[in-house]
């Protein structure tokens, strides 16, 4: 299925188009500990572009983006 | 008889309250609504106090005169839901027992979760959207930016709608050469929504908006007039407009119902509490991702509304909450845009119109009369 990385935490975002999923990552990101890693569920069809721009220019780990049955999961390591 | 407990009396606990008298019987269920001021605001006034001519009087009224009359509403502030008793105490000491308890306790803003915040300005409440009108009135010319200091926060498109306004507001007083305004997105758009947001850039060109995409602002350095984002980057402002910080409410901490935020863990289709059955959630308070907007409380009110009901009268939950929200921002102007999507049906592109502003405009006119009983 993809990965074999821990996850610390699972944010489902599907159905959420307003703030939208990234918006939900950057939250969590904020509460997480460096190092921890953040799984999230989108919908979203712009989150494929959003989500990777804001991992990169945030200097954050993009472990994996897998498509999964109507939705994707973003893997995200915070890195700082 | 059943006792319905509801904390709080913004938008979701007081359509909750009225809707639910409408449909049981006094002798079916004691309705009690608490609320620690006792007066209701209407929050989307604030940026007409802060960038036009809104009266701050007309947008507070007494939650009394909205309630209907069987609703018992006892102005006093929770300070613990002890879930395993089914009981709420209060800070005058006072306890209520309930049968069923809807927490509509809403979001609180923290500014000093943010370095800096003091030097800013925000629209998020009344008496800082009365000191933004008048750093306004006063200001003299340069850079005006308008950034985002803390994620979740109330009405995702709020701080796009206030650059719109900006615009208007300096035009209307002549000065608009005089003012740049910046804003900041956290996104790497200019709006929330992904189908919107080509229109809404355009929008901010048309009006000589400048933006940054993927600036959340971390803290500000007053002394340098500096703001620096999460990413990394800093920009020099003259008038600074940040989103505070926002959290759940203090009961949600101290009761231990919430995460790391005070938000309240909520199925987001039965609107209960996860891991009770007589506990619901609604608004801004709950941990659903969607927007934290009356708009949002509004329709989840009515369900929780009709399913409490339900249980009272033993038919059994009816509905569930597809997450249907319906909202217009004002592009200054007298022009708006309005958008409407669901857990399953993305917004559809919209176009800038008259006709959504003054949709907006009568639902503010409606919103006393109409929203608040639950009848739109």
């Amino acid at each position: 299925m993809g990965q074999d990385v821990k996850v610390d935490r699972v944010i489902d975002a599907r159905g959420s188009f307003c703030p939208g999923p990234l918006m939900e990552l950057i939250k969590a990101i904020r509460e997480a500990k460096v190092g921890e890693v953040i799984s999230v569920y989108s919908s979203d069809s712009g989150s494929k572009r959003d989500i990777p721009l804001w991992v990169e220019k945030a200097g954050h780990e993009l472990i994996g983006v897998f498509d999964r049955n109507g939705y994707a999961e973003f893997i995200v390591r915070k890195k700082r | 008889m059943k006792k319905v407990l509801i904390l709080g009396g913004g938008v979701g606990g007081t359509i909750v309250a009225n809707v639910l008298a409408r449909k049981v019987s006094p002798s079916e269920a004691n309705i009690t609504l608490v609320d620690a001021t006792g007066k209701h605001t209407y929050q989307p006034g604030f940026i007409y106090v802060a960038f036009s001519d809104a009266k701050p009087e007309n947008l507070v009224r007494n939650e009394r005169s909205l309630l209907d009359k069987h609703i018992n509403l006892i102005i006093d502030e929770a300070i613990l839901i002890e879930s395993n008793e089914r009981r709420v105490r209060l800070k005058s000491g006072r306890i209520l027992e309930y049968d069923y308890l809807v927490v509509a306790t809403g979001a609180r803003l923290c500014p000093e979760e943010l370095p800096g915040f003091k030097a800013a300005h925000h629209f998020y409440d009344l008496d800082a959207s009365i000191r933004l009108r008048r750093a306004l009135d006063n200001f003299p010319g340069g850079r005006v930016v308008i950034g985002i200091g803390g994620i979740p926060y109330k009405c995702p498109p709020a701080p796009a709608e206030a650059a719109c306004q900006l615009d208007y507001y300096f035009t209307r007083r002549g000065s608009r050469h005089k003012a740049e305004i910046h804003y900041l997105s956290p996104l790497p758009r200019v709006f929330p929504l992904e189908s919107v947001a080509p229109l809404v850039q355009e929008i901010m060109e048309s009006k000589n908006i400048q933006y940054i995409q993927l600036f959340n602002v971390e803290r500000i350095e007053p002394e340098k007039g500096l703001v620096h984002s999460l990413e990394g980057e800093s920009l020099k402002y003259d008038l600074l407009i940040v989103v505070p910080p926002h959290k759940g409410a203090k009961v949600i901490e101290d009761s231990g119902l919430g995460d790391k935020g005070g938000w309240i863990p909520t199925d987001k289709y039965t609107l209960r509490v996860k891991g009770y059955d007589d506990i619901y959630a609604i608004g801004d308070a709950t941990d659903i991702p969607i927007s934290k907007a009356g708009a949002t409380a509004h329709y989840e009110a009515k369900i929780v509304a009709e399913n409490i009901a339900a249980e009272i009268k033993g038919s059994g939950m009816i509905k569930r909450y597809d997450g249907k929200v319906r909202c217009f921002c004002d592009a200054g102007f007298k022009k708006g845009i309005t958008m409407v999507f669901d857990y399953e049906h993305p917004p559809k592109p919209t176009r800038l119109s008259r006709k959504w502003y003054y949709a907006k405009m009568l639902v503010g006119k409606l919103y006393w009369s109409l929203v608040l009983k639950g009848w739109a």
